[in-house]
């Protein structure tokens, strides 16, 4: 009898080792008469683990990592593919008997995850993702299904109805969305989703789309229902190859299935959907300059209004989502409205995907109902830094997010709270630094990355990123006597460029500088 | 490996690419796959299949940091320079890389035998640092694990 074996083959895994993993895996089972099936899965998100290699067994599926591909044929000796070896209390035992030093007991009683709600992520790392089979078996398609034997305007109810909050990182009511789009005259629409995750400390997309990738498309189909889009976009930053050709993939799996096509799943609908991949602009990650961007052109942040509900791609009512946010729509209208409103605090509904990013012991995916505090995810999911020494800041909410001081890990992670501490959740990204971080060189790699990416559209942005860098280093090399006034003269862009900047880019870069310049351990304004 | 460049292969390549809405981007996308980067002798080739300037196709080209102009070296590498990578120890692998080939970001060894760029971000922050050899990601490398990568 085959024992199934899952090696991840998400990008992250690969990176540490994967796939030698599974070369060394199919081998070493090879050459024992052991009969294979290795399934290349998601990752589960727990990369501090990775490569994450788990057992099928009769009592569920048992873990073992992080393994390199050299630990492969001590851990067969142990037993890990035995019906008896795996199937025993924590995993393969050791020719001693003891538990084998990589297993990890069943994966479901991990306490890092088990301790999570997962709904987004539900399938992610479970699931095989090329497999329609299995994404069906595991609950996928039944949002559709159900949102096709409702009236669209109805679908678009209940995604209001719900709470969900776009997940990119503006947070807008994703229904509220919907229903411009879908009241807006036009005989053609579009939905495109915004896959262009540039933020650094941010992976939650990459890994959907890599280890669950028929979610995205069964949320983009219910989008385009409810809207009355027939056509549909993922734009995909190019740093993801794996994620590009994940989607491709399921895509050309899911017109086999009457996901996609002209008559979804027998209905009469018609919805297909194209990978349109970027080229390198962080910029792109901004809606309007996404949809120049698909359009061919130089990514270039467009003025609102129009809003793309009204006037996006090409000039059409288009729904601009993030993969999350779309991605979390086939659960909502599977389980209903108000199983997911229920998760949640104050105007923070559902739950948020947290990734755990930089200087941390545990890095990874943390998926909870909002409510959670920093303190919970900085020192408890991820253990506190991977250096073991004190923190100095967190970044939340990628390069355009306030840099916090450890004094302030009792926020708590929702939208609104945050706001009113200067920060914002943007895409969920945490991404920690100890006490070795140069909190003067963070503020001035802040401008210098918008420098480097501002689309050029608006003069504060364009030009203010440039002067910011400078009279940084005119604080940091120049004569003691003149920082005072080049401080002024910094705080002086930055609220030019909040309040001048035609988008994000520009107005909340001086988020990360103003915070990064209170850290500093050295007082500005007094002469060194 | 990369297809020479001559204008009647790029001709080949536009003709087969300019199908889809929105075609001056992923036609650029499709030169450089096929020959490794996008010759200036294209620009005009892609002005006039499109029907747009000669400047709007310079404006995408220069506008996005993946096209190049000049050819690659045989192999190429990039470092990631995002924060998460910074917080533990990219900025010193990021010195360690330019040491290395003793090139700058966005340049090519004076033997060709190498490019190395800078790339904000690869979805690994997790995994930091990060880098990209010939195409594939790797994660938590150290200055060790780099020189052994990259060989030499």
């Amino acid at each position: 009898m085959s024992v199934t074996v899952y090696v991840p083959g998400d990008s992250g895994a690969r990176a540490v080792g994967a796939d030698e993993v599974a070369v060394a895996l199919a081998a070493e089972a090879a050459a024992r008469g052991i009969d294979v099936a290795i399934v290349r899965n998601g990752s589960r998100g727990l990369y501090w683990l990775e490569p994450l290699v788990e057992v099928a067994t009769p009592r569920g599926r048992v873990a073992y990592g992080p393994v390199a591909a050299r630990d492969v044929a001590a851990l067969l000796d142990a037993g890990i593919l035995d019906a008896d070896g795996a199937a025993l209390d924590g995993g393969a035992r050791d020719v001693d008997g003891a538990v084998h030093e990589l297993a990890l007991g069943r994966t479901d009683d991990i306490d890092w995850l088990a301790s999570q709600q997962r709904v987004t992520f539900a399938r992610v790392g479970v699931v095989d993702p090329r497999s329609p089979d299995d994404y069906e078996a595991h609950g996928g398609i039944a949002g559709l299904l159900a949102a096709l034997g409702m009236p669209p305007a109805e679908v678009v109810e209940a995604v209001v109805a719900s709470g969900l909050r776009g997940r990119g990182g503006a947070g807008f009511p994703t229904g509220v969305k919907w229903r411009t789009v879908a009241e807006a005259e036009s005989s053609v629409k579009f939905v495109c989703c915004n896959a262009d995750e540039g933020d650094s400390g941010t992976f939650a997309d990459r890994m959907l789309m890599e280890g669950d990738p028929f979610t995205l498309i069964e949320g983009m189909a219910i989008a385009a229902y409810a809207v009355g889009a027939s056509q549909g976009f993922v734009y995909i930053r190019s740093e993801y190859p794996d994620a590009v050709a994940s989607m491709r993939r399921a895509i050309t799996t899911a017109r086999e299935r009457g996901w996609l096509g002209t008559d979804i799943l027998g209905s009469g609908v018609s919805f297909d959907l194209d990978v349109r991949v970027g080229a390198g602009a962080y910029i792109c990650g901004e809606e309007t300059a996404m949809l120049d961007s698909l359009e061919g052109r130089r990514g270039m942040v467009r003025p609102k209004p129009p809003l793309p509900a009204i006037a996006g791609l090409f000039g059409r009512p288009t729904v601009i989502n993030n993969v999350l946010s779309l991605a979390t729509v086939p659960t909502v209208l599977a389980s209903g409205a108000e199983a997911y409103q229920e998760l949640g605090v104050g105007r923070s509904r559902g739950t948020q995907v947290f990734q755990l990013a930089g200087n941390v012991a545990r890095g990874g995916i943390v998926e909870t109902a909002f409510g959670l505090t920093l303190r919970e995810l900085v020192e408890g999911y991820a253990g506190g830094t991977r250096s073991g020494r004190p923190v100095r800041a967190v970044q939340v909410g990628g390069p355009l997010g306030a840099y916090l001081p450890a004094e302030q890990l009792d926020l708590r992670m929702d939208y609104e709270e945050l706001a009113a501490a200067g920060a914002m959740l943007g895409h969920g990204g945490v991404v920690v630094f100890d006490d070795t971080a140069d909190m003067m060189a963070q503020a001035r790699f802040a401008m210098e990355f918008c420098a480097a990416e501002s689309c050029g559209k608006c003069t504060p942005c364009r030009v203010g990123a440039v002067r910011g860098v400078e009279v940084i280093d005119r604080i940091l090399v120049g004569p003691p006597g003149e920082r005072a006034g080049q401080v002024a003269l910094l705080e002086d862009l930055c609220e030019l460029m909040t309040d001048g900047s035609l988008c994000a880019m520009g107005a909340l870069t001086p988020n990360p500088v103003r915070s990064a310049l209170s850290l500093w351990p050295q007082s500005l304004g007094a002469p060194s | 490996m990369s297809t020479e460049w001559s204008i009647e292969a790029g001709a080949r390549v536009v003709a087969d690419a300019s199908g889809v809405p929105g075609p001056l981007l992923p036609l650029l996308l499709a030169l450089q796959e096929e020959f490794g980067y996008v010759d200036p002798a294209a620009i005009q080739l892609v002005a006039k299949a499109l029907n747009v300037s000669r400047a709007d196709v310079h404006g995408v080209v220069t506008f996005y940091s993946d096209l190049r102009t000049t050819p690659p070296g045989a192999r190429t590498v990039a470092v990631c320079r995002g924060e998460a990578c910074q917080s533990v120890g990219g900025r010193a692998l990021e010195a360690h890389a330019q040491e290395r080939f003793g090139v700058g970001f966005g340049e090519t060894t004076a033997d060709g035998s190498v490019t190395l760029d800078q790339v904000f971000c690869l979805g690994l922050c997790a995994l930091s640092p990060a880098v990209v050899v010939d195409g594939r990601a790797l994660g938590r490398v150290t200055a060790a694990r780099f020189d052994e990568v990259v060989g030499v």
